[in-house]
């Protein structure tokens, strides 16, 4: 199998890297490019966990070729706090004890994130439809909804 | 495998003519990278068309919308036009997988993947949509209805991709609806689908209607003795009543792991009589 | 020193607040570790091959070609994994669980792997690996697999528990009896009876983490496995039975786990792994997808149970009597005893009597899954229940707390209850807001009730004291849902000094003692017996330091709010030494201080929940939507109150699921026609409402804060809360789980029919 060079950005930095053509951006981002916040947990679309957020849109990232990424701006969990400061839905999701085993929480914080950027003020029914993607076993939901009900009232705030 | 991103349809079609048959058109993957992780899955090239200019595109036109293979299903419901003109299929394109998978889906995926339950199929032949293809031997328009042939199969020949769907102007007083029957909220793949198209005479009756159904048979159900019934109707009770008896009679499915054949015969019914309602509301109509 | 564990009550100042947990910014930015995230120099690629039959004769299997693919470094079959079991069968079925040795018990069992340079390489390989199999009739159905005609699984496997021992195999492998009274003679004295049969079907933990784990077999006898578990020490232990290695020798590190509820308490592909790793000479990474995880990672039971309760019209429930037939999957285990014991746990009975027939049917081998049997028993239990108290007239709150157990009570597997929760919960219930609120069109409310035994269980903890005063606790008890902030709480709370001064780490099985894991609700509650022991030790420790920093003697030093204190009118003058002022000088006092606890927790403290339940279904569709949920549930001593209910509502939402959707989907040919998150349906965040939670705190006598499991108790009532609710709202009775649409409408029809 003949490898593609392909070039991107991801979390704002310029990134180069060779991949198969059958290869998942999950995959390049986990084995190649080291950055393994996002999670596998099913490989077919279904749980959200390895969700990230390509050209401003939340994807998950097993159904994107890491081919397809060539001058796309990707972000992933990775990219979500800056430098010591943690993104209000990080400090959200630990203060409302929003996780358990946390898997699931880099994909919810990128779902979310992407949420808040086309909703600011989100109704309860929109966060959840909206999360409807990320699968959580643990919590019953209940606090993570709580949590980004948190994050966006105290990012409006900061906004005004 | 191989992965190709071409920048011009013919250069799309050159690739797909000329492989050895195990080519794939990709659009938003979300059907076929499922596919691909199979252990039994073999493909030697995936023609991505989203680098294809004007392929991410919904353009108005004087007759309609043309919408562009490529573009995202999210993308739909941010067009006001299309979303004013024809709710029902917006609703039943935005009503596939999730967030993350409206990121990613197209309409045209969803055609051409043939599944027996794509939600945007019922509602796209509820309002007359059409196919543009583009082929080796050039283009042609098809109806929707005519591109799957049977799950997984579709009339498309070797070479051939659809390069954009089709949706008419609606006339005045035009009302469509898409519901489906789902176990979950979110995340399920239709049990049951029924798609409503109807428009109005000016005194307010049914001139004409189309009822589709999806998840009952191998591809989608034209209900013509469901859409004879709303015929001249205001939609009384029993108006509503024959809908739903026709719906029932046409419904034909399969025992399987989503429904049982009895429980998705009464949900076409219900569906189809709840779908002709809203339509009718959006129309304008009172009953 | 001694550990006295019983309960006293004190005034807490860290236990039962609220911190942000220690682990949280590894989590939010995606820096904590889990199984599929770790990698070792030269690691090849694991991949299982599975059966694709229900029940086959393995006739032949060759790896040759397989073999001679380049890039492929091993290829191993049962063979590999040779049988040290010395007769000891439940060794075995985890043995032959692991890779099938003679048969493919079911669709999804393990008949060879490979170990390869990368995943498309591992994926060719499988592909070339021969397997002729003879295909078997299978039995997937409990009440199929128990009749005399069933197609036999295991020639070895004889009824136990019944007089006289069968003579001929069948697919029942043991029956359990538990009760007091004579039934009959109560039901004689009932004025009314009711009698029916349920049925449940089999689910999945679904834990969003796939199995995953990297394998590493040196030459000289040395192994190290990094895996998600619930238990590195019992991993150890079996791995090292397995494949015959010295069990100090085998390092298990748990990864971070994502989910577990009781499928991470089982190997699975882990020996596999390290037999592929002794093969090649190199280690070997293996991750499940999640196809793998539905067909061949623990299911629950699937069941069918039979109840008969009989009352009297003054609500006094005078018999109780239940049948109960659980599925294991191909190899015995210990399911429907479980489900015997725990079925009418919540009542004060006079005659009690229930029967368990364990049975093996070709289904993956079942797991544990959060009280483990006592849902599906719940269920029956808890709908015969509430029909009863419909017919007598009486309200199902009422009716329960008429007959709920308690102190004093002896239960209906034995022994005698101490003070517990089932009066206070329903008590709770009665007047909770939401069991008075009203109701809308086509909505009805349902209650329910759960127990769960919890356990203790052998455990151990190293807690360090760093030269500043701050604190490491190493525990051996996996951290499943923020169980190291309650332990930081609680050593916080014994040494009297502030939570960020303790961090609760989980160590490898080479670092700490066995520990058994974390399982049947005991992280938190044996965990933090042992780490107040071994504060408790090392508080002493730091006295007698205190009392060589002072020349005085030890008697004279007292422990308060984290300092020693000098005593006595001779000592006024001494200022009380901090944490840190002892360890400041611990170099001169006598070295490192730290305190250290082995224990055998005992009387976990038995725990009760009732739950309250408001749905709303589409007569037409049969489609329901849960709208309200309250969960009320004893928590002894809530340690971190957020975590508490974080388990409360997580186990309420999978009984949800469980109850409405959630369910394996068998073909004729015995495949899982469902093994993905698309058709295997877990609750989304648009199916659910907020899950509303109340905490009792009942202390438990037993340890020092009154602490019990609270992890498992959550996911027993729902089952019986939202069918009991479904057939309130549209007065149908539902007798078999999930309650999905089809079923309702079918139950609909048929009502409507007459
Ligand atoms: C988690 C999840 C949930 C889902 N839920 C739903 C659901 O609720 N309802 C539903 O209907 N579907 C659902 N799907 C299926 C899928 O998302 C839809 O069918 C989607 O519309 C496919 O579009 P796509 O652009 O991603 O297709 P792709 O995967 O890119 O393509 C699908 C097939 O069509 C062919 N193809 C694509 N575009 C063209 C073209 N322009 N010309 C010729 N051939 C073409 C491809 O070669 C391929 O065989 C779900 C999928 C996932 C992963
Ligand atoms: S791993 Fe991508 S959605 Fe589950
Ligand atoms: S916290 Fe465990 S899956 Fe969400």
């Amino acid at each position: 199998m003949t490898s593609i060079a392909v070039s991107t950005t991801i979390n704002g930095d310029d990134v180069e890297f060779l991949c198969n053509a059958d290869e998942t951006l999950l995959d390049v981002l986990r084995n190649r490019l080291g950055l393994m916040g996002a999670k596998e947990g099913c490989g077919t679309g279904d749980c959200g966990a390895c969700s990230t957020i390509m050209d401003g849109r939340v994807v998950c990232s097993c159904l994107v070729l890491g081919a397809e990424t060539q001058g796309r701006e990707i972000e992933t969990i990775e990219g979500m706090s800056e430098g010591q400061d943690l993104h209000p839905l990080q400090a959200k999701f630990i203060e409302h004890a929003a996780l358990q085993c946390g898997i699931c929480t880099p994909g919810f914080l990128m779902a979310a994130k992407a949420l808040l950027a086309a909703h600011p003020d989100p109704s309860e029914e929109e966060i959840r439809f909206w999360l409807a993607g990320n699968l959580c076993r643990c919590t019953g939901y209940d606090k993570i909804v709580r949590a980004v009900q948190g994050a966006a009232a105290e990012m409006r705030g900061a906004k005004t | 495998m191989r992965y190709e991103s071409p920048a011009t349809i013919e250069n799309a079609v050159d690739l797909l003519a000329n492989s050895d048959g195990h080519a794939f058109v990709l659009a938003g993957g979300t059907d076929l990278l499922v596919r691909m992780k199979g252990d039994d899955f073999n493909a030697s090239l995936v023609v991505d068309i989203k680098s294809v200019d004007g392929m991410g595109q919904i353009e108005e036109t004087a007759d309609g919308f043309v919408i562009g293979a490529a573009v995202p299903c999210a993308a739909l419901s941010e067009h006001a036009a299309l979303v004013a003109a024809w709710p029902g299929v917006v609703e039943a394109a935005n009503l596939i997988g999730s967030t993350q998978v409206q990121s990613r889906c197209t309409m045209s995926g969803n055609l051409c993947n043939a599944s027996p339950a794509a939600d945007s199929v019922p509602a796209m032949v509820a309002a007359n949509a059409q196919a543009r293809i583009i082929g080796p031997d050039g283009r042609r328009t098809i109806d929707v209805a005519d591109v799957p042939t049977a799950p997984g199969q579709t009339s498309l020949a070797k070479g051939e991709i659809i390069e954009a769907i089709l949706l008419p102007k609606p006339g005045a007083r035009t009302g469509d609806a898409y519901l489906r029957f789902i176990p979950r909220t979110e995340m399920d793949i239709a049990v049951v689908g029924a798609a409503v198209n109807l428009t109005l005479d000016t005194d307010g009756t049914v001139q004409t209607a189309r009822v589709v159904l999806g998840a009952v048979a191998p591809s989608v159900v034209v209900v013509d003795a469901a859409a004879d019934a709303l015929l001249g109707s205001k939609l009384s009770e029993d108006t509503l009543k024959s809908v739903e008896v026709a719906c029932v009679a046409a419904s034909n499915p399969i025992d399987d792991k989503r429904g049982t054949v009895e429980f998705r015969n009464q949900v076409a019914g219900v569906l189809g009589r709840r779908a002709a309602a809203i339509a009718f509301e959006r129309a304008g109509g009172q009953s | 020193m001694t550990f006295d564990p019983s309960y006293k009550e004190q005034g807490l100042k860290s236990v039962g607040t609220r911190p942000l947990r220690p682990d949280g910014v590894d989590k939010v930015t995606g820096r904590a570790r889990y199984g599929a995230d770790f990698n070792m120099p030269g690691q090849l690629v694991g991949r299982v091959l599975r059966s694709p039959h229900a029940h086959a004769r393995i006739v032949r299997i060759d790896t040759s070609q397989a073999e001679a693919l380049k890039g492929v470094k091993a290829v191993v079959t049962a063979a590999d994994l040779p049988d040290q079991s010395n007769g000891d069968a439940a060794t075995f079925a985890v043995l032959d669980n692991c890779m099938a040795r003679k048969k493919a018990m079911y669709d999804g069992h393990a008949v060879a792997a490979v170990a390869a340079i990368d995943a498309s390489v591992a994926k060719a390989a499988l592909k070339l690996i021969v397997v002729e199999y003879e295909v078997l009739p299978h039995v997937v159905d409990v009440d199929v697999a128990m009749a005399a005609d069933a197609p036999v699984l295991d020639e070895t496997v004889f009824t136990t528990g019944v007089e006289p021992a069968p003579k001929t195999p069948s697919n029942v492998a043991n029956r359990s009896e538990f009760g007091h009274g004579d039934v009959e003679a109560g039901f004689a004295k009932a004025d009314m009876i009711v009698e029916r049969n349920y049925k449940t079907e089999q689910t999945h933990q679904g834990y969003i983490e796939p199995h995953a784990c990297v394998a590493n077999c040196n030459s000289d006898g040395t192994a190290d496995l990094w895996v998600c578990t619930q238990g590195p020490f019992v991993y150890r232990q079996v791995c090292a039975d397995l494949l015959g290695l010295d069990v100090s020798k085998l390092r298990v590190t748990s990864s971070e786990i994502g989910g577990g509820f009781g499928g991470k308490t089982h190997v699975w592909a882990e020996p596999v792994a390290l037999a592929l790793s002794r093969k090649a000479g190199r280690p070997v990474k293996l991750v499940m997808t999640r196809e793998e995880v539905f067909r061949a990672s623990g299911p629950t039971s699937a069941t069918s149970i039979d109840v008969k309760i009989g009352a009297k019209k003054d609500g006094t429930i005078t018999a109780a009597e239940a049948t109960l037939r659980y599925t294991s999957g191909p190899y015995a285990g210990m399911w429907a005893e479980l489900g015997a014991m725990t079925s009418f746990a919540c009542y004060d009975l006079e005659n009690v009597k229930t029967v368990g027939w364990e049975v093996v049917v070709n289904r993956p081998k079942v797991a544990a899954y959060r009280a483990p049997s006592a849902p599906m028993a719940a269920f029956a239990i808890e709908s015969a229940v509430d029909e009863l108290a419909h017919k007598i007239g009486m309200d199902a709150v009422d009716f329960r707390i008429k007959n709920a157990a308690s102190d004093g009570s002896k239960s209906s597997y034995g022994p005698v209850y101490g003070p517990i929760g089932i009066g206070p919960t329903l008590e709770a219930a009665k007047s909770h807001p939401h069991m008075s609120a009203p109701l809308g069109e086509n909505q009805g409310r349902g209650m329910a009730c759960g127990f769960w035994f919890n356990f203790g269980g052998q455990t151990c903890v190293d807690l360090n004291i760093g030269a500043d005063g701050t604190v490491t606790i190493a525990v051996g008890t996996v951290d499943v849902g923020g169980s190291r902030a309650s332990l930081s709480l609680i050593t916080a709370e014994e040494l009297g000094i502030p939570y960020e001064n303790v961090k609760a780490i989980v160590a490898d099985t080479s670092s700490l003692g066995y520990n058994d894991m974390t399982d049947g609700s005991r992280g938190t509650f044996s965990s933090s017996m042992a780490a107040i022991s071994a504060a408790r030790n090392a508080i002493q420790v730091m006295r007698e330091r205190a009392a060589t920093m002072w020349d005085i003697s030890v008697d004279d030093i007292i422990w308060e709010d984290g300092h020693a204190k000098a005593v006595g009118a001779t000592h006024d003058n001494l200022a009380p030494l901090s944490v840190a002022d002892i360890a400041a000088e611990a170099g001169n006092t006598g070295g490192p201080i730290a305190g250290h606890s082995e224990l055998v927790a005992d009387g976990a403290g038995v725990s009760f929940g009732t739950h309250i339940c408001d749905v709303e279904v589409d007569p037409e569709t049969g489609s329901t939507r849960v709208v309200r949920y309250t969960v009320i549930q004893d928590a002894g001593k809530a340690v971190h109150p957020d975590y508490v209910e974080g388990q409360y509502q997580g186990g309420a939402v999978q009984g949800i699921g469980w109850a409405l959707n959630e369910e394996y989907v068998y073909g004729a040919d015995g495949r899982l026609q469902n093994p993905g998150f698309l058709d295997y349906r877990i609750p989304v965040c648009s199916d659910l409402p907020m899950i509303d939670t109340q905490i009792l705190e009942i202390p438990n006598p037993n340890h020092p804060y009154g602490v019990r499991g609270v992890g498992e108790t959550s996911i027993v009532p729902p089952l019986a809360a939202v069918a009991n609710a479904v057939s309130n709202a549209v007065d149908v009775r539902m007798f078999h789980i999930p309650v999905s649409p089809p079923r309702i409408l079918a139950a609909l029809n048929a009502q409507a029919k007459g």
